[in-house]
């Protein structure tokens, strides 16, 4: 029972993730965190990095570890095929019209609508996990309590980034180590 | 008959070798697809690679997985589609199902999660600074139509916390509309 959840929860991410990469994440937020509760923010966060640095699709890597969280084997199984099964039987389609008529002309026209939502939801899911990095989740952000220390390395791995045009995985690693040794300075200084 | 168990063969074996050495996402794995495939192995048209990207691009779903399967149908059919398909899915599988093995212990240690949250920070930035890209790009195609649907989703998704699945089934009804209207147009 709860694989079929995972199978039709999946599916409707592969079916209305369009764009590839970061374009599936917002409606993987929607589903594992949002609707069902399978995965905490934070955990989605983590899902993402680990994401960035591992071969493989965030969709595919997403279903992956949610059903093995939530039902083992049978549980990722059930998720990976709903997440493929929309792409095959559309990709096969638009092969065989393709294949047919060499022509793309209707389906060019309806993306050119779709990508300026698809880079507004990414930016809406990239701020959701801010937050969540930063103050922990929406209810508690005030000033008292935020996290001053990810603030800046959030602002300096942005010049990192845009100025310097560094590798992302190269940026997020050296975010990882830098946080990890301000935390553990005063550790190193007590003893 | 042998002749096709041997492109089976040989296409379940370099798409589970791209997608398990491939990192950086979609685009850089069907760069790669075309490297093997139209310069190294003569099996497809350089043109015709890139309508195959075309589709593989806007079709939904993961671009590396669509790159997989439209590849895999052209050379061998559904059979070739099912064999790319499971030669791209095996390698993420296999290492987030070991992953998600160790995540718990993982973040229980003190210096990984320290780690894990400053890594946080920095998927932020690098999804900020995607965004800033795409956005940009949009914004400089003086198009009003992009732009307000832009503004539009964002207030959608961000603001008043619409279901995403209704944004993109409404700007692909958009899309529809304005397609129609523009052949009119064009044919008048």
């Amino acid at each position: 029972m709860i694989c079929l959840e995972l199978f039709w929860c999946f599916l409707k991410v592969g079916l209305f993730s369009f764009g590839g990469g970061y374009a599936s994440m917002p409606l993987i937020q929607e589903q594992v965190v949002s609707s069902h509760g399978w995965l905490s923010m934070g955990e989605f966060t983590d899902l993402v990095t680990i994401s960035q640095m591992t071969p493989g699709p965030i969709a595919i890597n997403s279903a992956t570890f949610v059903g093995i969280k939530i039902a083992g084997i049978p549980g990722a199984l059930a998720a990976t095929t709903g997440c493929i099964l929309p792409a095959c039987v559309i990709v096969m389609l638009i092969a065989k019209l393709y294949l047919k008529y060499r022509s793309m002309n209707m389906l060019q026209g309806i993306l050119a609508s779709l990508r300026p939502a698809v880079v507004a939801m990414i930016a809406s899911a990239g701020i959701s996990m801010l937050i969540t990095a930063v103050w922990g989740s929406v209810e508690q952000i005030s000033l008292g309590n935020t996290d001053w220390i990810l603030v800046v390395l959030f602002l300096v791995c942005i010049v990192l980034l845009r100025r310097f045009k560094m590798n992302p995985i190269l940026v997020m690693v050296l975010a990882g180590v830098a946080k990890a040794g301000i935390a553990l300075m005063p550790k190193i200084f007590v003893t | 008959m042998k002749n096709k168990k041997k492109v089976l063969f040989k296409l379940f074996v370099s798409t589970l070798y791209l997608s398990a050495f491939t990192f950086g996402g979609g685009y850089v794995i069907v760069t790669l697809m075309k490297k093997k495939f139209v310069d190294e192995y003569y099996w497809i048209e350089e043109d015709e690679m890139l309508d195959l990207v075309a589709i593989a691009q806007s079709a939904p779903g993961a671009i590396a997985v669509n790159g997989a399967i439209v590849v895999g149908y052209k050379l061998a059919g559904f059979a070739g589609a099912l064999v790319s398909i499971v030669g791209t899915v095996i390698p993420p599988f296999l290492i987030i199902s070991l992953i998600s093995l160790f995540y718990n212990a993982f973040r229980e240690n003190f210096l990984i999660a320290q780690i894990l949250e400053g890594m946080q920070a920095g998927v932020a930035a690098v999804i900020a600074a995607v965004v800033y890209e795409m956005g940009e790009g949009i914004v400089q195609s003086r198009n009003t139509g992009s732009v307000i649907i832009m503004a539009g989703a964002f207030l959608a998704a961000c603001v008043f916390g619409v279901n995403v699945v209704y944004i993109v089934i409404a700007c692909l009804l958009i899309g529809v509309i304005r397609t129609l209207i523009g052949e009119r147009r064009r044919k008048a």
